[in-house]
């Protein structure tokens, strides 16, 4: 039980560094985002539950199900809230040819990537 | 085989590895919507440091901290994404 737990920590450890490379390496919004809420989430999960397992902690796991819980229902939703308003706050879009939402929602137009924020 | 304290100490510089790339992305973010990711994903590494800190000291306090911080993330991700559709509505 504890080297389940052991090893689930590991991996949500590697989870979550893999998504935070991929948060600096990637090109564009949209695919760092792809990035942070799969892998990010999947992370903290595993990490959770690896909590969960060893036998000297005191609680009984009732906590950490519960965020867990929360993490899967709410994540997915700010994503997609988050999304949205990123495209159509006219971020880059790196590598898309045929923008299929382009129909459908009116977007800014996009800005030079050193224009666009300066503190 | 090292204990499960021993190894959450271990975990931590990784973790605190991912929380200095994540915190890049948010400094030097070109746009608005590159902080509010880099955002998201330090919440997620804050839930892994208190899942880390649960296992290194045997407290189970530490998992409300975690479940605050998942609480505070969802409504703070939904406030900045409607900020930003506003933005541009105002322009």
């Amino acid at each position: 039980m504890i080297y389940l737990a052991m090893m689930l920590l590991i991996i949500g450890t590697g989870f979550l560094l893999i998504a935070a490379i991929g948060l600096v390496r990637l090109p564009d919004p949209l695919q760092r985002m792809h990035s942070a809420t799969k892998a990010g989430t999947l992370g903290a999960t595993l990490m959770l539950v690896g909590v969960m397992l060893p036998p000297d902690i005191d609680e009984l796991g009732l906590t950490s199900g519960l965020t867990i819980l929360f993490l899967l229902l709410t994540l997915p939703i700010g994503a997609q809230l988050l999304g949205r308003a990123s495209y159509v706050s006219g971020t880059k879009l790196k590598g898309l040819e045929h923008d299929p939402l382009a129909s459908e929602l009116d977007r800014e137009p996009e800005k030079p990537e050193e224009l666009a924020q300066k503190p | 085989m090292i204990d499960l304290p021993t190894l959450a100490n271990i975990l931590a510089v990784p973790l605190a590895m991912a929380l200095l790339l994540a915190g890049w992305r948010m400094v030097s973010g070109p746009s608005f919507a590159d902080r509010f990711i880099a955002l998201d994903m330090l919440t997620a590494i804050a839930v892994g440091f208190a899942a880390l800190a649960t296992v290194a000291t045997g407290r189970g306090a530490f998992l409300d901290i975690a479940l605050g911080i998942s609480l505070i993330n969802f409504v703070a991700t939904a406030a900045f994404a409607v900020f930003l559709e506003r933005k541009r509505r105002q322009k």
